[in-house]
């Protein structure tokens, strides 16, 4: 194919009534405080793994809700614990993040 | 003194003999237990501190301290180091003179080993000696030291604060059966020794009692019901030791020599960390202690509670009390067997399968050193002094009034300490971290690395290996330029009252530098609870289950212990703690560095050279 140096990206687009979202469900069980989230984004703001990854708890809490496996983007998640501590809805964060780690089996 | 039974033997030592060979079996079968769940190089260090003089008097003198005279305990309150050394020392002191009795007068019936405990009962006495009545005075003397510690004891039941304590433990069932068999063998063994006493001699104790006794007595009939008596609770005591927290008395013998020969726990369930749970005799002062405790909830989340339900295996609480613990080290601070409260509960975390592992091979270490390269000094704020800026800003500004070739290597977002990793129990996973964040440091080339946040400090000082770069927390380094006159400070009568952070603290012994450098630039007051007994400020990452709610409870709580000092402000070390403090506090909180930024001006000469 010839190389225009531009190419044409995926589909973004996201179908809400087929997207599975079991996951989300089994990880609001373990951690309610997920529903809390207002998708304000002062997580993806501090967020020390955005630059490795694109990790922000608000993509993941997005992501799931869609259905999206957001596996990559916790991938570089250090756990450092800064998004626990500006997240204007006190949500435990980093527990979050472990009982999805968990939930992957 | 002559043998009064030739046969040396009666049917009552049955049930202490039963007890003693039971405790003994099960001693020598945990001991096996413990030797071979240990590491093989553990192991052999612990052989060969066991043979080395040295360790072996410090384990002697700490065996004494800590199980006889409860030397920690002393310290704490009085009245508490009274009542357990008098009971632990005043035994100790009964059996050994026991023996002594034995070896003196009837030496071919020292292989009996239940004649040193119930020496009165098998002899009479023929003629006085000065030696006997000595042995006799001190004999009663111990035991009555004893029976003054069981009182107090008892007392200690329905008055724990006359002890200092405010909460103490409540006893599990076994304790509990323990506990009323230890209140019953001494005043038994009064009433025994002294039914006793006209036949076998005593002295200002038991001689007046008997006395007392035969005056509406008459008959020697409760003579052997009550040696019968004494003899039985012995052996139910000795029956559910290994069930209860008396456990600890042997299992301490066994964690002195394990800690004094330097190891380290490595498995939550067994070893070193096995003989530290059954060594907690569960004496409650880690609950006050603890910074949890304020919740009312939270308080069997304590260590004691940890030890309890390690010993019963009970994995769901085991896992509860592991998440919700600070990690602030104050437990283990002020525990008087040194139980590692945090250390315990970040191997139970560990043990959990965490099925999406992170990956770290897209970070290059090396590359992102290399665009802060050119400084001699490097300076690390770390995620957390991110959050705080205003603490990035003065180190920073204080290293360029004294003129110092540094870089921030990580202004622009760098990689976490690795800290938060390791506590979370995802011990692999932080490893990985520390190696990246490792390449990192040695692509800039600097030669010093600072440091402003204590908890990566201790992270750098536990876990990394950066053999050329020397790696400071910001208060001594800033002590030294002060020292050398790279920089100058004013002293001003404003009053601070300072706050050990944990990691600064407890988790890196710097206790006096932070004092020193703050009292050359402001006043000082101090906290009711400072340096090892310092207050978390609820804030840690250390807890992996506290909600916000539960931790407001404990920074109010930690503040008052600051208010305490009348200061005008508060002044720490860490950028988490400052953090958590500002939310609630009344009036300000500073880090070290920031009060010093105020008071510095730069050294004429440094100028000239920036
Ligand atoms: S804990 Fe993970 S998600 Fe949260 S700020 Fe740190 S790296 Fe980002
Ligand atoms: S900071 Fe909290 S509320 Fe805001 S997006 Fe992140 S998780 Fe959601
Ligand atoms: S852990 Fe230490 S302080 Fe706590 S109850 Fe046990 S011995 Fe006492
Ligand atoms: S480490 Fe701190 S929070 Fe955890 S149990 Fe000990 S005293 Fe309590
Ligand atoms: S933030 Fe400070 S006081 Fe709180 S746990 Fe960490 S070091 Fe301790």
């Amino acid at each position: 194919m010839m190389d225009f140096g531009f190419k044409l990206s995926k589909s973004a687009t996201i179908d809400l009534d087929r997207a599975g979202t079991e996951r989300y469900e089994k990880l609001c069980a373990l951690s309610p405080d997920a529903r809390t989230c207002m998708a304000c984004g002062s997580c993806s703001a501090t967020c020390t793994a955005a630059s490795f990854s694109g990790m922000s708890v608000r993509k993941v809490i997005l992501g799931l809700q869609r259905g999206q496996d957001v596996r990559p983007l916790l991938s570089a998640c250090m756990l450092c614990g800064k998004c626990t501590l500006v997240c204007p809805r006190g949500i435990n964060t980093r527990r979050l993040i472990l009982n999805l780690s968990k939930s992957y089996d | 003194m002559i043998d009064r039974i030739p046969s040396g033997f009666h049917p009552f030592v049955l049930p202490f003999l039963a007890g003693m060979i039971f405790v003994l079996s099960y001693c020598v079968y945990g001991i096996i237990k413990i030797l071979v769940q240990l590491p093989g190089e553990d192991r052999r260090r612990f052989y060969l501190s066991l043979v080395t003089p040295k360790t072996v008097l410090k384990n002697i003198r700490d065996i004494f301290c800590d199980c006889l005279f409860h030397v920690k305990l002393w310290k704490r309150n009085r009245l508490l180091g009274y009542m357990h050394s008098s009971i632990a020392f005043g035994w100790f002191m009964l059996i050994v003179l026991g023996h002594v009795e034995v070896i003196l007068f009837l030496p071919h019936r020292i292989r009996l080993f239940y004649y040193p405990i119930f020496f009165n009962y098998f002899v009479a006495e023929t003629d006085s000696t000065i030696q006997g009545s000595l042995l006799f005075f001190l004999m009663d003397f111990f035991l009555l030291v004893v029976l003054s510690g069981i009182v107090l004891a008892m007392v200690k039941r329905v008055r724990s604060r006359l002890f200092g304590m405010r909460r103490t433990a409540r006893p599990s069932l076994t304790n509990q059966i323990g506990l009323y068999c230890l209140w019953a063998i001494f005043p038994l063994r009064l009433l025994a020794e002294s039914f006793t006493a006209h036949i076998s001699g005593g002295s200002f104790l038991t001689v007046p009692a008997n006395w007392v006794f035969r005056q509406f007595l008459g008959n020697d009939l409760n003579m052997l019901p009550t040696w019968w008596a004494y003899s039985i609770v012995l052996g139910v005591f000795m029956v559910v030791l290994p069930f209860s927290r008396y456990m600890h008395i042997p299992a301490e013998m066994m964690l002195i020599p394990m800690r004094n020969a330097g190891l380290k726990i490595r498995n939550a369930r067994k070893g070193f960390a096995r003989v530290q749970v059954y060594s907690c005799p569960n004496c409650g002062v880690c609950i006050d202690a603890c910074p949890m405790s304020v919740n009312k909830a939270n308080i069997k989340d304590c260590t004691v509670y940890l030890t309890r339900q390690l010993r019963r295996g009970n994995e769901r609480r085991i896992t509860e009390i592991s998440d919700k613990c600070l990690l602030c080290g104050k437990c283990q601070a002020v525990c008087q067997v040194g139980v590692d409260g945090p250390g315990i509960r970040i191997l139970n975390r560990a043990e959990r399968n965490y099925a999406l592992k992170p990956d770290y091979s897209s970070i290059d270490g090396t590359a992102i050193g290399r665009a802060s390269a050119g400084g001699r000094v490097a300076y690390y704020g770390g995620c957390m002094t991110q959050l705080v800026p205003s603490i990035g800003r003065s180190v920073t500004s204080l290293l360029e009034k004294a003129g110092i070739d540094y870089r921030w290597i990580d202004r622009d977002g760098g990689i976490c300490c690795g800290r938060p990793m390791w506590t979370a129990g995802r011990l692999k996973e932080a490893e990985e971290i520390v190696r990246k964040n490792e390449e990192l440091i040695r692509a800039t080339g600097a030669v010093t690395l600072v440091v402003s946040c204590p908890i990566c400090y201790r992270m750098f000082r536990e876990s990394y290996h950066l053999p050329d770069i020397e790696v400071v927390h910001y208060v001594p380094y800033i002590q030294a330029l002060i020292a050398e006159g790279k920089l100058q400070v004013e002293h001003d009568d404003i009053c601070y009252a300072y706050h050990d952070p944990c990691e600064l603290g407890r988790g890196c012994q710097l206790y006096e530098e932070p004092r020193q450098l703050l009292s050359q630039v402001v006043r000082l007051s101090e906290a009711e609870k400072n340096r090892a007994e310092s207050v978390c400020c609820g804030g840690s990452l250390g807890s992996l289950s506290l909600s916000f709610a539960q931790r407001e409870n404990m920074t109010r709580a930690a503040l008052e212990n600051l208010y305490h000092s009348k200061a005008d402000a508060i002044a720490t070390a860490c950028p988490l703690c400052q953090a958590t403090f500002s939310r609630y506090a009344d009036r300000p909180v500073r880090d070290i560095a920031e009060i010093v930024d105020l008071h510095a001006k730069a050294n004429k000469q440094n100028k000239q050279a920036i």
